[in-house]
């Protein structure tokens, strides 16, 4: 059996940054596994722009953003195979995968995950009524349109205002369908503030928001949606009907970390539905890492090269030993925070740590406040929080100095 | 087109698993056969959308045909999974009773079962609890029924159609049938496309089944849909649940069940509730809510967060409440088939050998087809091969190293051959129901694309006619920058 230092798994944003980060710091023997027909990931199919504004300084499109790190793989000598699908990872790092006339076997002494995120279906989130042709998530629309060629609807109504519903808008609507609404559950919207602009009054497409689709109606193709106002516990309301004739329902209703293929290695997962890890982006099973959309959904990719050259960076630090293994300080979301990465640090790590989390819901007006046990390390003001804006906390080295108890972070009003 | 011509002297009407068998009972003989289906693809309808067990048998009236074809058809199973390559697994099943007032039940339960000759066991909570270690604490008592058994039911019912078209049916798709008439000593079934001249039709339309008989006699008997409603949930833990596990019965049925699948997912429904519309496969949120309710009741730790789909599927009961399974009155050459809800399923290979060897042989000289083969071509299965194997196999045959659907491992290699094989599929969603490929977590989300181009390239079609389902499932509307 073949040994390989360093196998990521999944050539987009994450796996690329943390395979050139461990480049970068020393390990040769590294091996990218991709499942598709090139490097990139999703942002082969996002050529919308937005992407690079704190990478690089400069706005890109998707494939502009990803072609950067593809050189810099290609130039580095990275050694890629792409149509490669992984199918079995076990606890101790043998990963069996596959591609075209190929099936081989072979021992990691490091691994890094990162295979993204996939999106709700309409099946998981049970959409009432006909299941015909015609619904089809925001991400699988969006490679048809942009990859294929092809128009998935005329008459168009989106479900679910995240990031990619909100892009899809307009995308479709540049290409000549008519986009008829969007319809949001929650009472606030799950995208980017910027993206509602852009995407949404730039062309006159209304939002409805705390509404959502109480039934599909199409023999063969979807022939309208009813959409029904809901109250606070997600029940639809009667008498709020309006009904809309459509030929397409494009669902964007969440993204999940893809992590099926920790399924065998008995990980523990968090909130975020992605593994738990320490501040070296390391899960609980030793030598496997985890970062990018697999870990959390991030909402800029940006932030999603920077966990990835973490885990980079302590994949290298585990091959060459030097990795601290103590996870001896755990984050605790506190009052109105759903989620903190990572979930532990490693007090000794010796060096700048970065706090990824998201809060609960919008708000105004309200001090981050970070304490371990009863002591206030750092209160940080915010004039506005939302959901879909990922809060980033950076711990410099004099601050972890502090830490002595679990680390908790809680929102207080002003 | 018309076809009338050529005479057939069996056409068999409706492809699902009735008609499967049927016409592969028939194909034993020196006869032309047709099997004519409405939709786009076989099994299609209920026999696509059920609870995908073969049922023991201990459950219906001591004395109905559905005792009597339960208890003839469950041993034959074994053998037809193995000639026809159909995944099938003898688990089991516990009709559990939660409350003390079910107890005696189940001891009326044993009695029916020794009337119908099924061999069950009364357990313990002990023993209940030991089998399945996540049932709910307050189970009194249970009924295991070992030859319970899970199948794949869209294999099931294409790997019969395949092997009836090898051996020699016709199998005659997108026909609805809209007229029967009698003409000299044959029929005259006109569909939406076509004219087909029959000797004999046998009647296993399934929920249309009342329409299709009343097409030549007046009937005393309807059909009444009764829509079931589930949930799918993903892999997530072998041995969640080890047998299909049914509440007590009442007259709806046997009730909410959660079982295991073939393809290790876990099911959880049928509702019951009689619909009008014959082909109202939507599902609605109160419904499932009340399955939720009941399944929780008997298993409470089911994570319903694993939910990657809901179906429904409507089970053909008719007003007589028992198989109808008889020449129509006026007419002995047109068999009815009809009424065959659960336990239909798991009765389908006997019913098919007593319409053929007591109905149609009473009619028509049966003279033995000496070609006939009971085995299709085996599925090439990586998951069974050994590591060495696997690696020879893949570079010998590279379409099995490329995966097209990563939540269900599917290869290129998987979907060439089925689409190979006799009663090959033709649309996306049949591609998913003989290959899995759109099964798992994304729902097709990543593969879709990929599924709908092998089909564009292999029937040399533009992806714009590229179908999900039946005619006018279209999933792409025009080429970008196509203009109007």
């Amino acid at each position: 059996m073949r040994t390989v230092d360093l196998v990521v798994i999944g050539g987009g944003s994450a796996g690329m940054a943390a395979a050139l980060q461990a480049r970068k710091e020393g390990i040769h023997d590294i091996l990218i596994l991709e499942k598709e027909d090139s490097l990139g990931g999703i942002l082969t199919q996002c050529i919308h722009n937005g992407f690079g504004l704190t990478e690089f300084k400069e706005e890109l499109t998707g494939p502009e953003y990803l072609q950067r790190f593809v050189d810099q793989v290609i130039t580095e000598k990275i050694p890629y195979e792409c149509g490669a699908q992984v199918l079995d990872l076990s606890k101790d790092k043998v990963i069996s995968y596959s591609k075209d006339g190929k099936f081989e076997t072979l021992k990691a002494k490091a691994v890094v995950m990162a295979t993204g995120c996939y999106e709700r279906s309409a099946g998981a989130i049970q959409t009432p009524g006909d299941r015909c042709s015609g619904i089809i998530t925001a991400g699988a629309a969006q490679k048809y349109c942009n990859i294929k060629g092809y128009m998935v609807g005329k008459r168009v109504v989106i479900l679910g205002s995240g990031d990619i519903g909100l892009i899809m808008a307009r995308r479709l609507n540049l290409e000549g369908a008519k986009v008829i609404c969007v319809s949001e559950i929650m009472p606030y919207s799950a995208g980017l503030n910027r993206n509602i602009q852009q995407c949404l009054k730039d062309y006159d497409i209304p939002l409805y928001l705390s509404r959502s689709v109480s039934r599909t109606i199409g023999k063969d193709r979807l022939e309208k949606v009813i959409l029904s106002a809901v109250d606070e516990k997600m029940n639809f309301i009667p008498g709020t009907e309006m009904e809309i004739e459509c030929d397409t329902l494009v669902l964007s209703v969440g993204l999940i970390p893809y992590i099926s293929l920790l399924n065998n290695v008995d990980c523990p997962t968090s909130s975020t539905k992605g593994a738990v890890v320490n501040n070296y982006m390391e899960t609980m099973i030793d030598g496997i890492f985890s970062c990018g959309n697999c870990l959390h959904v991030h909402d800029v990719v940006d932030f999603v090269t920077d966990e990835g050259r973490t885990a980079g960076h302590g994949a290298a630090l585990y091959l060459q030993k030097r990795i601290h293994k103590e996870n001896d300080i755990k984050t605790i979301a506190g009052n109105g925070v759903s989620y903190i990465v990572p979930q532990f640090i490693n007090k000794n790590a010796d060096e700048n740590i970065t706090l990824k989390l998201r809060v609960r819901k919008p708000l105004k007006d309200q001090w981050v406040m970070i304490k371990s046990g009863d002591n206030l390390i750092q209160k940080i003001y915010k004039s506005a929080v939302i959901p879909s804006e990922m809060l980033l906390i950076n711990l410099s080295k004099d601050k972890l100095a502090q830490i002595t108890d679990n680390l908790t972070i809680q929102l207080e009003d002003k | 087109m018309k076809n009338l011509d050529s005479k057939y002297d069996v056409l068999v009407v409706g492809a699902g698993i009735l008609g499967a068998f049927v016409s592969r009972e028939l194909s034993k003989y020196d006869l032309k056969v047709g099997l004519i289906e409405a939709h786009n693809d076989v099994g299609n309808g209920c026999s696509g959308a059920n609870s995908a067990i073969i049922h023991s048998g201990y459950d219906p009236a001591p004395g109905t045909l559905k005792a009597k074809f339960n208890a003839l058809a469950n041993p034959m199973w074994d053998e037809i999974a193995d000639e026809l390559d159909i995944d099938f697994t003898r688990k089991g099943s516990l009709t559990v009773a939660l409350y003390d007032e079910q107890v005696p039940l189940l001891k009326e339960l044993i009695e029916r079962s020794n009337k119908n000759g099924i061999p069950t066991k009364l357990l313990t909570p002990e023993e209940v609890k030991e089998l399945e270690p996540n049932i709910s604490p307050k189970v009194k008592a249970a009924l295991y029924a070992p030859t319970a058994g899970i199948i794949d039911p869209f294999n099931a019912v294409v790997n019969v159609i395949e092997n009836a078209v090898d051996n020699g049916v016709e199998l005659l798709l997108n026909n609805k049938v809209l007229s029967i008439k009698k003409e000299n000593d044959y029929f005259i079934v006109g569909t939406n496309k076509n004219e087909f001249k029959t000797n004999i039709v046998i009647n296993c339309a399934g929920v249309h089944s009342d329409q299709i008989a009343a097409m030549i006699e007046p009937i005393d008997w309807k059909t009444t849909p009764r829509r079931g409603e589930y949930f799918v949930l993903d892999h997530f833990l072998d041995g969640f649940v080890n047998h299909t596990i049914f509440p007590m019965p009442s007259e709806k049925g046997k009730g909410i069940l959660i079982t295991p699948t073939t393809s290790n997912n876990y099911l959880l429904g049928p509702s019951s509730e009689l619909i009008d519309d014959y082909d109202d496969v939507s599902t609605d949120k109160p419904t499932l809510d009340k399955v939720k309710a009941q399944i929780l009741d008997m298993v409470p730790s089911v994570p319903l967060n694993k939910v990657i789909r809901v179906f429904s599927g409507n089970r053909p009961t008719t007003t007589r409440h028992d198989f109808i399974i008889e020449y129509a009155k006026t007419d002995n050459h047109f068999i009815n088939v009809a009424g065959i809800e659960s336990p239909g399923f798991v009765c389908a290979p006997a019913i098919a050998e007593y319409v053929v060897k007591e109905l149609v042989n009473k009619v028509c000289s049966l003279i033995e087809n000496k070609n006939y083969n009971p085995r299709i071509r085996k599925h090439i299965r990586l998951n069974k091969m050994g590591h060495e194997e696997k690696v020879e196999y893949i570079k010998n045959n590279p379409d099995f190293g490329r995966i097209i659907c990563n939540c269900e491992r599917v290869s290129l290699g998987e979907i060439k051959d089925a689409l190979s094989r006799n009663a090959a599929p033709t649309t996306v969603k049949g591609i998913k129901k003989r290959c899995r490929a759109g099964f798992g977590l994304c729902q097709g989300g990543f593969c879709q694309s990929k599924v709908v181009e092998i089909l564009a390239d292999y029937y040399n079609i533009s992806p714009l006619d590229v179908l999900y389902d039946d005619e006018g499932s279209n999933i792409l509307l025009k080429k970008i920058k196509e203009g109007k």
